[in-house]
């Protein structure tokens, strides 16, 4: 298939691992955004291919994950108000709240349906003038221009039973808290492809320049990311500290104009909690005034929410990439897919399921008795 | 908690299944995963089944008589009742039939039950009536008793069916996971993926330049034709919920054996492969209405292949793995850029990623 097949040819990525071992002289530790590029880096085997010394730290780029559980617990305590239809991407229904998910509260009655897409659930506004149609918006600058088109066809169209949950966040801030730490190890990023895709890299440039660290725009396929780490080491080994765009068969400097005037237009940024790395400045968007009426936190301000318990899960940890997914106790143990503690756990974007998936020693699974007349 | 049961003489049932307070059934516990399994291991075998190997598959083989009679039951929920390349009828026999013929049985006599909705259309009742006959006369199969109820509106969903069915087995045949070997070839019938990408895509709307349509068929003439090779036919399943990898982890722990699958080689058409991509889908791990897997010896492994190659939507079978000795590796494990894998079962149904 045209796009895939030829950034996962196999002899290429070798060739490229053996690229960045020549030109490899010491450790070097980067972090890959995108929880995207974290499952593709673990499916294909890809940290195996890399030098001894290299390292590959995953990070926050998982929209799942890094929405606060206060946002979730919220989510779900909306969805079990009367007359409401809850409507989420699938990624988010299975992700613990404090008591429970979004899954969990649908099994108990509340109206929750995955949609693909915010407009799918401004369709069942129009569709349900009856009904309070209620999304959960969540992601980075990846969804937010769609989340931007339905405020704007809703306000446009004058429908009125159509609300928005919204905790879309941005990458930059984020990637400026990691770097202000004071126990960053993180020396190169590779940036998120399908966010710079919406957005540009020119928000980029003043980081890799104030913190000194070189920024590689990269893509999801193999060969991408093998490019885009042989681009980030050849920049630190040369001592340079550049935005470079390995993604350039999407990604241009501008992005894309027409999603990010909408963005602008419906959204205003401001500060945001981030699930496991706590409130960071400008790192969030939130409804513009003038789409107020849109926002479900004041259409539904009076709800409670429970109050939050301490937890186990070390996604924190994780997300700011001070340690990997098996480091954690409760891994593959406590903390399932099935059973997850946090929301790195359920998200196919996040670390832990990705290692759940393709790390995980199969050797404790439980073997069914072998069988005699039966035909499966 | 274990719950003990009402004194019931001869009827011990206590439930291994730790219950919690307020746990409630999910969407997941029909997905063909984890909790599928939890149910099954946990509740429906200790209550009904007499030694191990019973209730761990979709048809039973039973003696009666001298003849060996393979049975089957399966209950169709699908939305939307019609998709492209099938609908509920046409799913509700093939699903039935193609069960029985897993089972290394010649499919013979359905029954079916409806649950029918008040207020659903007669017409669109007629259409499924019509696509079950269609379906029967092309499996080779007879529907020969049936029941009909009718559920007030608002408690169904339009229509749901349940076949079950009754196939022969014939003497020299005995296929099944416990048949497995190190050294058999694992044959697949054809492309995979199209029934799941096919209802996702009339479910929500998807709307991709290309139809995609499901693979639904009867898979009876297909297994007959294979049969004639006699005990060389090792292990036969479908690919229904759960895909390709879910079916050969199941058949890999059953047999306690090791498949290592050739990922490359698996028949995966264009459009769904696109789909799968933008969607953020496994392949592997989507459903099929159509297709099986055959663990065959490498010695009629050609033969095998010649006979599917051979036989209708069979132009793309392949060989697509070879069983080994158990590794700790995994029960499957399918090779990468940067070394192996290990595929294990899904939690849930898979879900559309975020971006």
């Amino acid at each position: 298939m045209k796009y895939v097949d030829e950034f996962r040819d196999g002899d290429a990525a070798r060739r490229y691992a053996a690229a960045i071992a020549r030109i490899t002289t010491r450790p070097w530790t980067l972090m890959e955004i995108c929880g995207g590029q974290t499952h593709s880096i673990l499916r294909h085997g890809l940290d195996r291919l890399l030098p001894e010394g290299v390292a590959l730290l995953h990070g926050p780029g998982c929209p799942v994950c890094v929405t606060s559980e206060e946002a979730v617990d919220r989510a779900i305590a909306i969805a079990t108000e009367p007359g409401v239809v809850f409507c989420s991407f699938g990624d988010m229904l299975r992700v613990p709240g404090t008591n429970t998910s979004l899954l969990g509260a649908k099994s108990r009655g509340a109206d929750v349906r995955m949609v693909y897409s915010p407009l799918d659930a401004l369709d069942l506004a129009r569709r349900h003038p009856d009904r309070e149609i209620v999304f959960f918006a969540i992601g980075f600058e990846t969804t937010a221009p769609a989340t931007a088109m339905a405020v704007a066809q809703a306000e446009r169209d004058g429908i009125r039973n159509f609300s928005l949950l919204v905790s879309h966040v941005l990458v930059p801030p984020a990637i400026a808290a990691l770097l202000s730490a004071p126990d960053n190890r993180v020396q190169g990023f590779l940036a998120a492809g399908h966010v710079c895709t919406v957005m540009g890299y020119r928000d980029y440039q003043p980081l890799a320049a104030r913190y000194q660290v070189p920024i590689v725009v990269t893509g999801f396929e193999p060969l991408d990311l093998l490019q885009g780490i042989y681009l980030c080491i050849r920049q630190l080994e040369e001592g340079r500290a550049e935005v470079q765009n390995q993604y350039s068969r999407s990604v241009r400097l501008d992005g894309n104009r027409a999603a990010r005037e909408l963005i602008a237009l419906v959204f205003t940024v401001q500060p945001q909690h981030w699930r496991g790395l706590g409130e960071i400045a400008e790192s969030g968007l939130g409804l513009a005034p003038r789409y107020r009426r849109f926002d479900a936190l004041t259409r539904f301000a009076k709800i409670g929410l429970p109050p939050t318990s301490p937890n186990e899960c070390i996604a924190g940890e994780i997300l700011r990439g001070r340690k990997t997914p098996d480091a954690c106790p409760a891994f593959g143990t406590r903390c399932t897919p099935e059973r997850p503690l946090g929301a790195t756990m359920v998200s196919s974007e996040g670390a832990c399921a990705a290692y759940y998936r393709y790390r995980r020693r199969a050797a404790a699974e439980p073997t069914t008795p072998s069988i005699s007349e039966t035909c499966r | 908690m274990t719950e003990p049961s009402p004194d019931v003489p001869g009827f011990p049932f206590a439930c291994p299944m730790p219950v919690e307070p307020g746990d409630a059934i999910q969407l997941a516990h029909g997905g063909g995963g984890l909790l599928t399994r939890k149910l099954i291991d946990g509740l429906f075998r200790p209550a009904f089944a007499a030694r191990p190997e019973e209730l761990t598959h979709d048809g039973a083989v039973v003696e009666i008589g001298g003849a060996r009679l393979a049975f089957s039951t399966d209950s169709y929920v699908v939305r939307p009742l019609f998709f492209p390349g099938g609908d509920i009828g046409s799913l509700a026999v093939n699903g039935t039939v193609n069960d029985l013929a897993m089972c290394g049985a010649t499919p013979l006599y359905l029954s079916a039950g409806l649950v029918l909705e008040e207020g659903f259309p007669i017409a669109d009742l007629r259409r499924v009536v019509e696509s079950m006959r269609r379906a029967a006369v092309k499996a080779g199969v007879r529907l020969i008793t049936g029941d009909t109820k009718v559920v007030e509106r608002g408690k169904g969903d339009g229509l749901y069916v349940a076949t079950s069915g009754i196939g022969v087995v014939a003497p020299e045949v005995a296929v099944g996971p416990s048949r497995v070997r190190p050294g058999d070839k694992v044959l697949l019938s054809g492309d995979i993926g199209r029934h799941g990408i096919a209802i996702m895509s009339a479910r929500e709307g998807l709307g991709f330049e290309t139809a995609i349509e499901s693979d639904c068929a009867p898979l009876g003439r297909s297994v007959a034709a294979l049969l004639r090779l006699g005990a060389d036919i090792h292990c036969l399943r479908d690919l229904t919920r759960g895909g390709l990898a879910t079916a050969l982890i199941e058949i890999a722990e059953t047999a306690a054996v090791t498949i290592r699958l050739d990922e490359a080689r698996v028949p995966i058409s264009a459009p769904v492969r696109g789909a799968a991509e933008i969607l953020g889908l496994d392949p592997l791990y989507i459903a099929n209405e159509g297709r099986f897997v055959a663990f065959v010896p490498e010695s009629a492994a050609d033969g095998a292949l010649a006979i599917l190659r051979g036989e209708a939507a069979g132009a793309e079978a392949t060989v697509i793995g070879t069983v080994e000795s158990p590794s700790p590796a995994g029960a499957l494990i399918a090779h990468t850029i940067g070394g192996e894998r290990a595929l294990g079962f899904l939690t849930g149904e898979q879900l559309p990623r975020i971006c």
